[in-house]
């Protein structure tokens, strides 16, 4: 995963509440065995008029112009400003693939569904989370300005508008640390091998039917 | 000693290290996989060389993807017909086979979906740590254990290590009190517990489900009940251990028998939370205020008694609930002040990890027996959801009762629930299901769902529209 400290970018803005992940990807783009490729099917049935279907060159389909996305102004945006409870839904982690095969980066929404919020910083995307009157200015910006982007500085957790406003946002040291060192975090808890073999000799002991039964 | 809720007493027992910022190692005990969302992390598992920790902690089976049309299926891996979904089916059994992991392949005896299967094998136990990269995983919760959804990268991480990084949750207690009316299923509880508290209401915690309701609750209906926990915002749906999940693990596959029963089951019964323990939300409802729960819109909250009418986006007063309303009902294709029974159904599904089990099953067809599917009515899917349910109803002569009605009786798998497969909504269809989720497209792009009871959903094929299943029942039945 590559390191993610600081991103200054264009917004889009998604003025919908609850986005679940069917709308973010779609079932019938779930048959991949890969990680890649999903971007161009990124909110499918949103963006485009016809039905998507695994496959397709999605360059000679009919688009919604009224999708922010399909906008001119909003082409080679980096960061979506979204509604509260973003990512609600499945468990898919093809959500977040998708979003950052785009060229998402960033996300800033009042809230996320919790499943969704952790399999963004397994794939180098910040979820940045704002309070609600925060991102009510922020849409009014973004309508109102043309060009609107933010920078958005992990470090320091702050976020800047071109209008110079600054916001602050929380979010877990271990997360943040991931995310500045593009850690491996399997290889992270490999470093405690010794302590994992020692609580599994010890569960062993104590549940012993927890072992062995599926062979 | 801090008195503890059934949550902290599994996370502690769980705990390998808790680092000084709160993030946390957990021990994972049973790891479930599918097709969906295994395949990446088998490959990043290759791509660094490394091998799963521990064999006998997984268990996986094909259910999203599959057909489950009894012609395609017995065709076996090479009769699916698109090629796609078939590399990713073969894709699982590829890997399985490579890194030794059991498997309950398509068409054998132990398959089915999931959240069905694990319980069913007694590959779920009671006080386990169960991770799936499905986030109906919470099912698993009906029998004492934590068990939650995962992304890929996290299925990756415990096939490698065992252990997740995580955070532990909040607890949030959700108390029904009381006796449920005749008609009102488990469904209808959890219907009825997301309207009230909305589709965010359970974000950051852990629900132990308590109260009356869930004591006289069967085992297969509190899976119903914590299945749609996700739905609810929270990960994690539990019930305390009683003596209904010890008889229901008894005997099971994986169960463990003589001394280690013993030993088990009398661990088991300590996987209550204390009474003097303390929730950081709780939520209290009255089983006597439940109905049959239809949902009219496209988010799991917006949901109604089925004697209601539909909600007037004009009487929200937030001004989100009611763009959020105007647009539902937009795609629905209905008008605030419609009765919900008024709604007519293309297509009915019954199945799903959420109402799939035999108890389901009896259900949809006690309300079926006798009748026939109404002329309207385009397609009704009964769709069991794994092998052992569907022997067990064909042992019954339930398939036939479905048959006779002019129902198709399926091969086990997740179906219409997300319509990966070729089971799927046109355009505009109304479709009456006992899946969890009505989001838009979720069945079939443009589909409209509205998620119901099995008994409900049946009634609905007969008659062709909503209708309340209370009115169908023989006198005295539940």
């Amino acid at each position: 995963m590559e390191a993610f400290t600081r991103h200054k970018g264009l917004v889009a803005p998604l003025d919908r509440a609850n986005v679940d992940t069917d709308m973010i990807i779609p079932k019938q783009f779930l048959k991949s065995i890969k990680r890649t490729g999903f971007g161009p099917n990124l909110f499918d049935e949103l963006r485009y008029l016809d039905q998507g279907e695994p496959g397709q060159d999605c360059l000679n389909r009919p688009i919604n112009p009224d999708f922010p996305l399909n906008k001119a102004r909003y082409k080679g945006a980096s960061i979506l400003l979204t509604r509260k409870n973003f990512g609600c839904g499945s468990s898919r982690e093809h959500a977040p693939w998708a979003l950052e095969d785009y060229g998402f980066n960033v996300i800033v929404a009042p809230s996320y569904a919790d499943i969704f919020y952790n399999n963004c910083f397994k794939n180098g995307i910040l979820p940045v989370i704002l309070e609600e009157y925060e991102i009510e200015d922020l849409f009014i910006e973004v309508e109102k300005i043309p060009s609107f982007q933010l920078d958005v500085d992990l470090v320091s957790q702050t976020i800047i508008t071109d209008s110079a406003k600054e916001y602050n946002f929380e979010l877990d040291e271990f997360r943040k640390d991931c995310l500045i060192d593009g850690l491996d975090e399997i290889g992270l808890t490999l470093q405690h091998a010794d302590l994992v073999k020692k609580y599994e000799e010890h569960r062993e002991n104590r549940h012993p039917w927890v072992f062995g039964a599926i062979k | 000693m801090r008195a503890k809720t059934l949550y902290d007493k599994l996370w502690d027992e769980h705990l390998v290290k808790e680092n000084p910022d709160g993030s946390s190692v957990l021990y994972i005990d049973r790891h479930v996989l599918h097709e969906v969302t295994s395949p990446q992390a088998f490959e990043g598992l290759r791509l660094a060389g490394r091998l799963p920790w521990r064999l006998d902690t997984n268990i996986a089976t094909p259910d999203h993807n599959i057909s489950t049309d009894r012609n395609e299926r017995s065709a076996g891996v090479s009769g699916i017909p698109d090629l796609v979904s078939r590399i990713q089916v073969k894709t699982l059994d590829e890997n399985c086979d490579q890194f030794g992991i059991k498997e309950f392949k398509m068409n054998e005896m132990g398959q089915g979906i999931v959240h069905v299967m694990g319980p069913e094998l007694g590959a779920t136990m009671p006080g386990m740590t169960v991770v799936c990269g499905d986030s109906h995983t919470a099912t698993h919760g009906a029998l004492g254990c934590l068990a939650h959804g995962i992304g890929t990268s996290e299925v990756e991480h415990v096939l490698a290590t065992q252990c997740l990084v995580t955070k532990k949750m909040k607890n949030m207690r959700v108390t029904v009190h009381g006796v449920l009316g005749c008609g009102v299923t488990p469904k209808d509880v959890i219907l009825a517990i997301i309207g009230r508290i909305g589709t965010a209401g359970g974000n950051g915690h852990a629900i132990e489900f308590a109260g009356s309701v869930f004591r006289d609750m069967s085992i297969e209906g509190r899976m119903t009940v914590c299945n749609m926990a996700i739905e609810a915002g929270a990960r994690v749906g539990l019930v305390a251990v009683d003596d209904k999940t010890i008889s229901y693990c008894k005997g099971r596959q994986f169960i463990p028998k003589g001394k280690l029963w013993v030993d088990a089951s009398s661990y088991w019964q300590t996987l209550v939370s204390d009474s003097d323990a303390v929730f950081d939300l709780e939520v209290v409802i009255d089983a006597a205020d439940i109905e049959p729960q239809v949902t009219w819109g496209t988010s799991p909250e917006m949901v109604a008694p089925v004697t209601a009418l539909v909600p007037d986006p004009l009487d929200e007063a937030e001004e989100d609930r009611r763009k959020g309303f105007t647009r539902a009902l937009e795609y629905m294709g209905l008008q605030g002040g419609t009765p919900i029974t008024s709604i007519n159904v293309d297509r009915v599904f019954i199945g799903s990890c959420t109402n799939s089990r035999i108890e389901d099953i009896r259900e949809a067809a006690l309300v079926v027996d006798g009748h026939k599917v109404a002329n309207s009515v385009k397609q009704v899917l009964v769709v069991p959801g794994s092998q052992m349910v569907k022997a067990q109803a064909e042992a019954e002569g339930l398939d036939k009762i479905f048959e006779k009605a002019g129902m198709d009786w399926r091969e086990p798998g997740c179906s219409m629930c997300l319509a990966m497969n070729a089971d799927k909504l046109g355009v505009g269809e109304h479709c009456a299901s006992t899946s969890n989720r009505n989001f838009e497209g979720r069945q079939g792009t443009g589909g409209r769902t509205h998620l119901m009871s099995p008994a409900m959903a049946a009634a609905a094929a007969v008659a062709g529209h909503i209708v309340d299943v209370r009115d169908w029942l023989p006198r005295g039945e539940n």
